[in-house]
């Protein structure tokens, strides 16, 4: 993955896929350190499919039989220094927790999270998310259960909502940068 | 600053437009979004066709979505378009100037890109 925000993309999905009705996205950068937790209220998994997922040959996919979406974070953020770490509890939900050093020379850059969090929203309308990225400069968030509140029936994938959501990050973006 | 102000605006905008769009959905414009469409660049691909739906007023007879590994990882980024009638197109190795000639070509004029088809690319 060429920015972290893909691996962000790629493992929310996850928890869309675990029916997740609310996934917490949180990218804390605190000095050198970037920590991200991916959070949802989805079906969970027991012990032994946590240790399995971080093998690159497990998957619930049947079109073919490698997973890479789980090794794939895990590496990135091991090549920086950090940590990798997912706790799990049937009915309950998955935490998945990366840990990055940022100076490392490995360190793969956040990259357009605005892209990314657009694309879940659009692609899943019906399913919430709330996203915080917390710096020393400030923070930029956005919980689509407040736009949703707003919205009423109107479906979170509308384009013209859409491009607020897009509009709305960028503008908090410029704001803390 | 986006406010909660202009979402009010864009809900009572959208509240009779709603009705219209229950009735779309001509043709199906599927991005693939695992892991391998997302490493291979499907994040840009979807926005393009997203925008130039949106944008191309094309709106009301394409539906853009997401689906997960099609099984040809090797081609992604990988779009599929549906349409009633017709067999299903799949154009591989997707960027978004070439999701830009899908929708002027194939969503707006009918004409299939057979160069982005996997026997062509």
């Amino acid at each position: 993955m060429k920015e972290i925000s893909l691996n962000i993309l790629d493992i929310a999905e996850n928890s869309v896929k675990a029916k997740a009705s609310l996934t917490e996205i949180y990218v804390d950068e605190l000095g050198d350190k970037l920590t991200l937790t991916i959070k949802d209220d989805g079906c969970g998994m027991d012990e032994q499919t946590v240790k399995s997922v971080i093998d690159p040959f497990y998957t619930t996919r049947k079109t073919r039989k490698v997973g890479l979406g789980i090794p794939l974070l895990k590496l990135a953020c091991e090549q920086t220094g950090g940590k990798m770490s997912i706790t799990s509890q049937i009915g309950v939900g998955t935490t998945v927790t990366a840990v990055f050093f940022k100076n490392h020379i490995d360190f793969t850059p956040l990259g357009d999270v605005t892209s990314s969090i657009v694309t879940l929203i659009q692609g899943h309308p019906e399913t919430d998310f709330l996203f915080r990225h917390t710096t020393e400069n400030g923070c930029v968030e956005l919980d689509t259960r407040e736009v949703r509140t707003v919205l009423e029936d109107v479906p979170l994938d509308t384009y013209e909502v859409i491009c607020w959501i897009r509009d709305n990050l960028g503008e908090q973006y410029e704001a803390i940068n | 600053m986006k406010s909660l102000a202009e979402l009010q605006a864009i809900k009572n905008r959208m509240k009779d437009k709603v009705v219209l769009r229950e009735g779309s959905g001509d043709v199906r414009v599927v991005v693939g979004m695992a892991t391998c469409g997302i490493a291979a660049g499907a994040r840009p691909v979807l926005n393009a066709f997203v925008e130039e739906v949106n944008n191309g007023g094309l709106a009301g007879k394409v539906t853009v979505s997401q689906t997960g590994c099609v099984g040809l990882c090797q081609y992604e980024p990988i779009v599929e378009v549906y349409e009633a009638g017709k067999e299903k197109v799949t154009y591989v190795k997707m960027t978004p100037e070439k999701a830009k000639t899908v929708v002027e070509k194939h969503l707006r004029h009918g004409e299939v890109v057979t160069e982005f088809t996997p026997a062509e690319a």
